[in-house]
């Protein structure tokens, strides 16, 4: 079986800061395991800007961000991009398999960092009630889809939960041409960002309508609308306040769970309630020599303090290792 | 006459107050750095945004590319800014701020490549 010294699985903003900053620490030997067919990870579809005001010191837009640590990835000799690689298994004592398109490798690593970010909540998760149709999407896929691929999900969009990846997909649809009719969010006050609040939503005139759930999704094959309710504060529904708003697309933000699949299999400790690694300081993990950084260690409203920790993560594992700069 | 504003150039999302005469800024009170400032003048006087969107390519290794402009357009612009981004489609390889529309709709601004993209 082949060694490594220090193995990454995810190539996006935590990955890539994690290599760079192991490298500057003194490991010599990086595999980078990404599945996707590029680096950046999900900053390939945040075409949106305020990324890097802080590590950069000027607003890019998620590509960007992921651009400059991409290229300083590639044009060093010392991490190996493996792309088109999944990583399937890992073990207590670090052995890594992963497919990639036409083998299953297994490597021997010194040391491991899980940078493998988030999987979103869906709507099962809240839950909804109602009919099961199509058009229902998680926010993030849908941005996926409008950013990458160049499909538009729908004609009339409600948009459920007001955290930063609804909000900015509210102004994305808007764009687009698409009739967002709404943005629901149960809690009090938005759990985005304020300036999102502003330029997603009050620069397009839609509505947001706090203290509100989503009380059914009407519709046979395809979504025809959602019945809406006011709510108090201990969430039950206010009587005589439901509304019915027509719809084909209901787009649902209602949060993140961190992708620790591949810790749980080598027995690492994880908090059932969050999925994030149970330990006691960012990027540590119950199993020694395996390290989790960015939003598979915990959930994070910015890309900058994830380069920010996924960086001491590197230094953790180059400590682990027992190599210092050269 | 006054009005609440919500900064919107980085994330802190700073409360200011703005005394504003139509167009004419007054006086503001509430930023924690320069950029509030500036930003409550430009808002009040002539709002922009940058505008971030995909473009489609042909033979190139991902099917859009992402696009902004190069600096903040007026906001009414917006819209006939998407209007004109749907005609684009890119063909040859760029970098990140390669130049895609130069004097992007008569504005005054460029429509910039926000990553790289080879040739499939």
């Amino acid at each position: 079986m082949k060694e490594r010294q220090l193995v990454i699985v995810g190539g996006g903003p935590a990955g890539m800061a994690a290599a760079l900053a192991a490298r500057g620490a003194g490991v010599s030997d990086v595999l980078l395991l990404e599945r996707d067919q590029h680096l950046g990870g999900i900053l390939n579809q945040c075409i949106h800007p305020g990324f890097g005001l802080h590590h950069f010191k000027e607003e890019l837009t998620g590509p960007e961000y992921a651009d400059r640590f991409a290229a300083r990835v590639r044009g060093d000799a010392g991490i190996e991009v493996s792309l088109r690689s999944f990583a399937v298994r890992l073990t207590p004592d670090r052995r890594v398999s992963f497919l990639r398109p036409g083998a299953l490798e297994e490597v021997k690593a010194g040391a491991v960092i899980l940078a493998t970010g988030c999987r979103e909540r869906t709507r099962e998760m809240i839950p909804i009630p109602g009919s099961r149709p199509a058009g229902v999407y998680p926010a993030g896929l849908a941005q996926k889809m409008v950013n990458m691929e160049g499909w538009i999900p729908g004609r009339e969009a409600v948009v459920v939960g007001s955290g930063d990846i609804g909000l900015i997909m509210a102004r994305r649809m808007a764009l687009e041409g698409v009739k967002v009719k709404a943005v629901i969010e149960i809690q009090k006050t938005s759990r985005g960002l304020v300036r999102n609040v502003v330029q997603c939503l009050e620069d397009f005139g839609i509505p947001l309508y706090l203290g509100h759930k989503v009380a059914r999704i009407t519709g046979r094959d395809r979504v025809e609308g959602v019945d809406v309710v006011k709510v108090d504060e201990r969430f039950a529904e206010v009587p005589g306040s439901a509304f019915s708003l027509a719809c084909d697309t209901v787009l649902v933000s209602v949060g993140l769970i961190p992708e620790n699949e591949l810790l749980e299999m080598a027995g690492g400790e994880i908090d059932r309630r969050t999925n994030a690694p149970v330990a006691p300081e960012v990027n540590l993990t119950s199993v020694p020599g395996v390290f989790a950084c960015g939003n598979a260690c915990k959930v994070y409203d910015l890309a900058d303090w994830v380069t920010r920790d996924s960086e001491l993560a590197g230094r953790l594992a180059a400590e682990y290792l027992g190599v210092s700069p050269a | 006459m006054k009005r609440l504003m919500t900064c919107i150039e980085c994330p802190q999302g700073c409360r200011l107050e703005v005394e504003a005469d139509g167009t004419r800024l007054i006086s503001v009170t509430g930023y924690k750095c320069k950029r509030g400032q500036a930003y409550a003048r430009q808002e009040t006087e002539a709002p922009s945004r940058t505008l971030t969107t995909s473009v489609l390519t042909r033979g190139l290794e991902l099917k859009m590319l992402p696009v902004r402009t190069s600096k903040p357009i007026p906001r009414e612009k917006l819209f006939a800014a998407m209007e004109a981004v749907k005609r684009i489609v890119v063909t040859s390889p760029v970098k990140a701020g390669s130049v895609i529309a130069p004097d992007f709709l008569g504005l005054g601004v460029d429509l910039v490549a926000c990553r790289r993209l080879e040739k499939a």
